[in-house]
């Protein structure tokens, strides 16, 4: 639950560094941008703001005519969202599809370098693949053991497949770079 | 240098460029590679970004248009005909992407075959023969002849011959794109075996489970290495940490 909110606060952080924005808003353009495999609720999006204006990270504006509150990223927020493009996801503490979202979102926000968030992902990706060979390799040679290792392996190599998939796509397509 | 400290493969701002004016490919541009002794390196990259061509360059089937290669220490460029071509034979074991065996002869005699211009004994290089047969999962199989056999088990005499004698150095392009998952990996295990006893390996793969095995995995686009995963050592430091 915690890293899930840890993404959902990224989430939010990625769409406002494009523009000031309604909660409402926030809540429509997060499933723009994730094709909607992560619905979030108005309630989710309330929360996790009120927590990023404690925190500095986002301010809230001038309430409008109709009595709504646009909230803005903060310098500070800038810098955590940098810093969370800029950290591969750990194989060990990832939510499902976080890395996913991390890059639907990379490609919309405006300065990110894709490409190089894709290539610092595939080599901590394939440093967690080298581990678990060497668990296989070395460790207890049990049948089930060896085929729960193996799972794992799969689905890191599932990922690097899809990575592979997404520079090229990103470089036939010509996206920010 | 001692012998401990000289890598099995140095190439050291290495191009190659294919053909001239506009038509030139740069099939690799300034590369840097060195791979130490008992090292498994394995190289990922798209099609076309020049793994093939760097691994013949490193096994001395083609040449640099620019920079150096070293094979435990000697320069490739600077040696004669003969010369290179005993080297290849003692010291670098070759699978190629399309395996390369000839049809004439028998699994366990293509094995043999290196053992045999290197002046091994027919028995002696025929049993050695027989052994990595047996390694890659084929025993049995030693009078077939190439076309007697399916891809897959093709594929794994050509990883024999490559591994057979006390070659220091083992270049494998794709030595597993016809085998299924488990022997794919026990021809990873046996590569990683090798290297566990002192050999090195450079292994071109497009399976990340098989890169796994690896030590360090570069990753070419281009021509050029991108990026490198895993040993928190590199070459660099670890030669300079020698006496
Ligand atoms: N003899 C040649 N003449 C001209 N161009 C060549 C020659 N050999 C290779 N090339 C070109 O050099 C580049 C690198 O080729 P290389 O075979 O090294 O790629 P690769 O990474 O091994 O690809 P694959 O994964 O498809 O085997 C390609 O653009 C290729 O077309
Ligand atoms: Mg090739």
């Amino acid at each position: 639950m915690h890293t899930q909110y840890m993404s959902i606060r990224h989430g939010l952080l990625a769409l406002l560094e494009r523009e000031p924005m309604y909660g409402y808003q926030l809540r429509t353009e997060f499933d723009t941008a994730t094709g909607s495999t992560w619905p979030l609720n108005v309630g989710q999006v309330y929360t996790t703001l009120a927590r990023l204006e404690r925190d500095g990270l986002v301010a809230a504006g001038e309430q409008d005519d109709d009595g709504k509150v646009r909230y803005a990223i903060t310098d500070a927020g800038r810098a955590e969202l940098r810093e969370w493009f800029g950290t591969p996801v750990e194989a060990t503490d990832r939510p499902r599809d976080e890395l996913a979202i991390k890059l639907a979102l990379a490609v919309t926000v405006p300065g990110v370098d894709v490409a190089s968030v894709v290539q610092r992902q595939r080599a901590s990706t394939m440093t967690s693949m080298q581990d678990l060979t060497r668990l296989k390799r070395s460790g207890d040679p049990s049948l089930s053991w060896s085929l729960v290792l193996d799972a794992m392996r799969f689905q890191l190599e599932a990922e690097l497949r899809w990575l592979d998939h997404c520079e090229t796509v990103l470089t036939r397509t010509g996206a920010p770079r | 240098m001692s012998t401990e400290t000289t890598p099995a493969l140095e190439m050291v701002d290495v191009s190659r460029i294919h053909g001239r004016g506009d038509a030139a490919v740069h099939a690799l541009r300034g590369l840097h590679l060195t791979v130490l002794p008992g090292e498994l390196v394995a190289v990922m990259g798209p099609s076309g970004s020049g793994k093939s061509t760097l691994l013949n360059l490193a096994g001395g089937l083609d040449q640099a248009t620019a920079g150096k290669v070293r094979v435990a220490g000697e320069e490739l460029g600077s040696l004669s005909k003969g010369a290179l071509a005993a080297l290849r034979r003692r010291k670098v074991g070759y699978v190629f992407q399309d395996y390369n065996l000839i049809p004439s002869l028998t699994a366990v005699e293509n094995i043999a075959l290196p053992l045999e211009l290197d002046r091994v004994r027919t028995r002696e290089a025929l049993a050695q023969a027989r052994a990595a047969l047996a390694e890659v999962g084929l025993e049995g199989l030693d009078d077939r002849f190439p076309d007697d056999l399916s891809g897959g088990q093709q594929q794994r005499v050509a990883i024999a011959r490559a591994v057979v004698g006390d070659r220091g150095l083992i270049l494998a392009d794709e030595p597993t794109g016809a085998l299924d998952s488990q022997t794919g990996e026990q021809v990873l295990a046996l590569l990683r075996a090798r290297c566990d006893l002192g050999a090195s390996a450079l292994l071109v793969t497009h399976e990340a489970r098989h890169a796994g095995w690896a030590d360090r995995v570069v990753f070419l686009r281009d021509g050029a290495v991108v990026d490198e995963a895993g040993s928190a050592v590199t070459p660099a430091a670890f030669l300079a940490g020698r006496p």
